[in-house]
């Protein structure tokens, strides 16, 4: 038997459903990050999920994103399309100061040495390493990512907007 | 909350000359197992599990470590960690056996428990059968005692300390590991990603296809961790048929799908009164709050993310009400 495997794209989405009883959907946050991308401006990180200070973040990438970079490890997974991932290592007077929460939007391009590129397609995750500032790059239509990070300046929070309530 | 465990190892009550599988006590449980069903037996009550879903929720339970909470495998029978220790419990979340005080709680120590558990699986469970693969990729474990697995019960839990592929971290599934894609992803194209690292940065740079680490997975409904930043921890799984435990939040967790479809029965923690069904499709994002139990039907095998918190005793303040069971407020 041959099967078909559904998967989700900008252009291309079904969302499911929520059926609750006896509780409030509110308590599930039911959203489709596929709607989210389509709704939201290029580059802005709505989130998804919050878990006290974690979220995911999810963004659609169109053009050439800003700099950004974090205190710690960030993650990101291509949901759609095709995303060149540009690294620069900050110099230490450069760097997010330890401690701070999420991802920072650098005003500028960033001085320092060049780390090296990733390309990234669909279900391919890559490592935001700490100490890293990184920039994506869309190669052709739009596409869409998944940033796992803590909430911070960068993330936008619009639960009303995106949730089933 | 946790209770002082109990000291003791599990012992061996006797064997079935017909069928030649061991009976069982740890604690003031008793174990015994027929061509069908598991017995459970405790001082005021006796239960009946089918015996593929009690030996699938067993091995997973051994390699989960207990997981983050509840692990019920049917709506009475059922483990709760506590991170050090094991409540083993019988109708203590059934409204029922609470009302007619015929439910029974005992405290156990990680490890004896992981013991007792990897003793009743190993006894019970024959060659060609493994619970850990779907339903349709396996043997069936019915029947009497033929000859020993010898293979591992538990694989495919190992988790990744920062993120798969790293230097020194988990190596991502292939066929060089020996993970065939499975039958279900065939139709799925898996492009590598490319890593340029600049000289002096190689190694600093990393990145995987993630779909095709799952789609080769030979085990179904067992998160494993592709990456962590803080205590934030990404688990991916592949699910077919059903979650052959109902799995109680002891925090908020959330769900992302990444392909297919799955669907989730919602009960109430405690008693187990449905609260609802949701159908999560390709992209769909589902938390599933703290005080809740939920078990997936899965149609297809799917691709699924599981987004944790693993903060040390995050379970102790939802458990105290310190923390509201959901995970926001809007």
């Amino acid at each position: 038997m041959a099967y078909h495997t559904a998967l989700g794209s900008l252009k291309n989405y079904t969302k499911g459903s929520l059926d609750i009883v006896n509780d409030d959907k509110k308590h599930y946050a039911f959203s489709n990050l596929f709607e989210v991308a389509n709704k939201a401006k290029p580059f802005e990180r709505v989130a998804v999920t919050k878990n006290i200070e974690y979220v995911v973040e999810v963004a659609k990438i169109d053009g050439t994103s800003p700099w950004y970079a974090a205190a710690h490890d960030e993650f990101v997974v291509v949901m759609d399309g095709d995303i060149t991932i540009n690294f620069v290592k900050l110099d230490p007077s450069a760097a997010v100061p330890s401690g701070k929460r999420g991802a920072t939007k650098l005003a500028a391009a960033p001085n320092g040495q060049k780390m090296g590129y990733v390309r990234a397609k669909l279900g391919n995750q890559a490592l935001l390493p700490a100490g890293a500032a990184y920039q994506l790059v869309s190669n052709g239509a739009p596409g869409v990512v998944l940033f796992q990070t803590l909430g911070g300046d960068v993330t936008v929070e619009r639960w009303k907007d995106i949730c089933i309530s | 909350m946790a209770n002082a465990a109990i000291a003791a190892d599990i012992k061996i009550l006797g064997k079935d000359a017909q069928l030649g599988y061991t009976e069982f006590q740890f604690g003031n449980f008793k174990f015994r197992r027929d061509e069908y069903f598991a017995h459970v037996t405790w001082p005021h009550g006796t239960r009946i599990i089918e015996i593929d879903r009690f030996l699938r929720a067993l091995v997973r339970d051994i390699g989960w470590q207990f997981f983050y909470g509840w692990i019920f495998f049917d709506d009475v029978f059922g483990t709760q960690n506590h991170y050090g220790t094991v409540d083993i419990f019988a109708g203590s979340y059934d409204g029922g056996y609470k009302a007619a005080k015929t439910d029974f709680m005992e405290t156990f120590t990680t490890d004896k428990v992981v013991t007792a558990f990897d003793t009743i699986a190993r006894d019970w469970i024959s060659e060609g059968y493994d619970p850990l693969r779907a339903p349709q990729e396996t043997g069936n474990p019915l029947g009497s005692k033929r000859e020993p697995r010898k293979d591992a019960l538990v694989r495919g839990f190992t988790p990744a300390k920062r993120m798969l592929g790293l230097p020194g971290d988990v190596t991502p599934r292939s066929d060089q590991t020996g993970h065939p894609v499975n039958r279900a992803f065939a139709d799925l194209k898996f492009e590598k990603p490319e890593v340029h690292a600049e000289k002096g940065f190689e190694g600093q740079l990393n990145a995987i296809n993630l779909f095709d680490h799952i789609a080769r997975s030979d085990v179904t409904w067992n998160p494993s961790v592709a990456s962590i930043t803080g205590a934030s921890i990404f688990c991916v799984t592949s699910e077919e048929h059903m979650l052959p435990v109902i799995h109680g939040n002891d925090r908020n967790e959330w769900f992302i799908q990444l392909s297919d479809e799955i669907h989730w029965n919602i009960q109430d923690k405690n008693t187990g009164n449905p609260r609802g069904r949701i159908v999560m499709k390709a992209g769909d994002v589902c938390a599933m709050p703290a005080d809740i139990r939920h078990q997936g039907f899965a149609p297809k095998r799917s691709m699924l993310l599981v987004a944790e918190n693993g903060t040390p005793g995050l379970d102790e303040l939802y458990a105290k009400g310190k923390l509201p069971p959901y995970p926001l407020d809007f």
